[in-house]
């Protein structure tokens, strides 16, 4: 409580700034408050992204749509995997793409040659997806009912946490070559994601990474973490990961 | 920089709040933010800057409280500063569970001064 003013602010937590001018410690606190209205609003920033998730997942699950959110750093092997997994699927399940990048059409052409449906979504200086950017996508999209989506996020480890699309559950990817100390710089994607992809595990010969380490180091911001470990180029582990997504779709 | 579509999130809900008040300018937005809530406090205020130009919000400040996170252990039941999410206790060694420090909210708004 401020003594001076009466106001209810705790001034050590508290800065002032002016757009403009530099922000100023909590002691320099701004004592003209104006005979302006104070009206309570107390509503989170993310309500709205929330809203709308609610509003996708309650129509994926009304279609029996299983939609997986699929986050990395950049280059993880995210669209390679999608590919490899529609041929590997090979017209089973009916499986749709959307794709997330700043810019291009890249990922969604590689998608298309697949022969899934797929529409991109270029955020521009946006760093991740968000629910209204899946929202408008599904319009576009249309996936038919009983199938399997993927939303390939942004590549970013960091943002993507925030932002809930309405998916059953986030894949956090991982390459080999990224170094096995990722989920602990980046424990809320890791404590976000249901499941762990460790990609590339052909390159392990060449690395000194641990597949144990890594694990265990993303059992420390998640302990319900499932783990596949895979490589999208030779195709090695992909049987483990076909057959959890089959189930997965059954059960949606 | 998620930070600018937070700014356009808070732009967006300020207007509405302001509107419904029927007030015509908000001069000052009082806002709570967890310390691990993955905002970067300086990045939002600059990016508030930009979202808030050419609305009700033109102009305002904006004052945050940020919150320390802290939580509990599981397994001993002792409280904590966390300084990250894998903050161990200072007990036993195990993480902390979060109970504080991931908010992000706006408290209030000033308007019509
Ligand atoms: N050796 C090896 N290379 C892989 C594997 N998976 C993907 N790559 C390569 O990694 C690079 C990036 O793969 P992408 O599939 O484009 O990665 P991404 O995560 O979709 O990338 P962004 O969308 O840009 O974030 C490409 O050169 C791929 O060929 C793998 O299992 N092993
Ligand atoms: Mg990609
Ligand atoms: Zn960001």
């Amino acid at each position: 409580m401020c003594d001076s003013c009466g106001c209810d602010h705790d001034h050590e937590d508290v800065t002032i700034a002016v757009p403009g001018r530099p922000a100023v410690a909590g002691e320099s606190h701004d004592h003209h408050h104006g005979p302006g209205r104070t009206l309570r609003v107390e509503q989170d920033v993310l309500a709205k992204n929330n809203h709308l998730a609610a509003h996708n997942r309650e129509w994926l699950e009304g279609h029996k749509i299983f939609a997986l959110n699929l986050v990395s750093s950049p280059g993880s092997g995210k669209t390679t995997l999608l590919e490899q997994t529609i041929r590997r699927l090979n017209g089973t399940l009916p499986v749709a793409v959307i794709e997330g990048d700043q810019q291009t059409l890249l990922d969604a052409e590689r998608i298309d040659a697949t022969g899934a449906p797929v529409v991109q979504v270029n955020t521009g200086a946006g760093c991740h997806l968000d629910a209204d950017m899946v929202h408008r996508a599904l319009h576009t999209l249309a996936p038919p009912d009983r199938s399997l989506l993927f939303i390939e996020n942004v590549g970013n480890l960091v943002c993507p946490a925030m932002f809930d699309l309405g998916e059953a559950a986030k894949v956090v990817i991982i390459s080999v070559t990224e170094g096995e100390d990722k989920p602990l710089k980046y424990p809320a994607m890791f404590a976000a994601a249901r499941l762990c992809l460790i990609n590339k595990t052909d390159l392990l010969p060449h690395l000194d990474f641990s597949v144990a380490r890594c694990m265990e180091y993303a059992r420390r911001a998640n302990p319900d973490l499932t783990f596949f470990t895979l490589s999208a180029r030779t195709g090695d582990g992909m049987d483990e990961w076909l057959t959890w997504l089959n189930d997965a779709v059954r059960s949606a | 920089m998620h930070e600018m579509s937070l700014a356009m999130s808070i732009v967006e809900l300020v207007a509405t709040e302001a509107k419904a008040a029927g007030a015509r300018q908000v001069n000052r937005i009082e806002l709570e933010v967890g310390t691990l809530s993955g905002v970067l406090v300086d990045s939002l205020r600059f990016c508030f800057e930009a979202a808030a130009r050419e609305t009700v919000a033109a102009g305002a400040a904006l004052v945050i409280r940020e919150i320390a996170a802290s939580g509990r252990c599981p397994a001993c039941g002792v409280e904590g500063a966390m300084a990250g999410l894998l903050t161990d206790c200072p007990g036993c060694g195990q993480y902390l569970v979060l109970d504080k420090g991931r908010e992000l909210r706006v408290v209030s708004i000033t308007v019509d001064e």
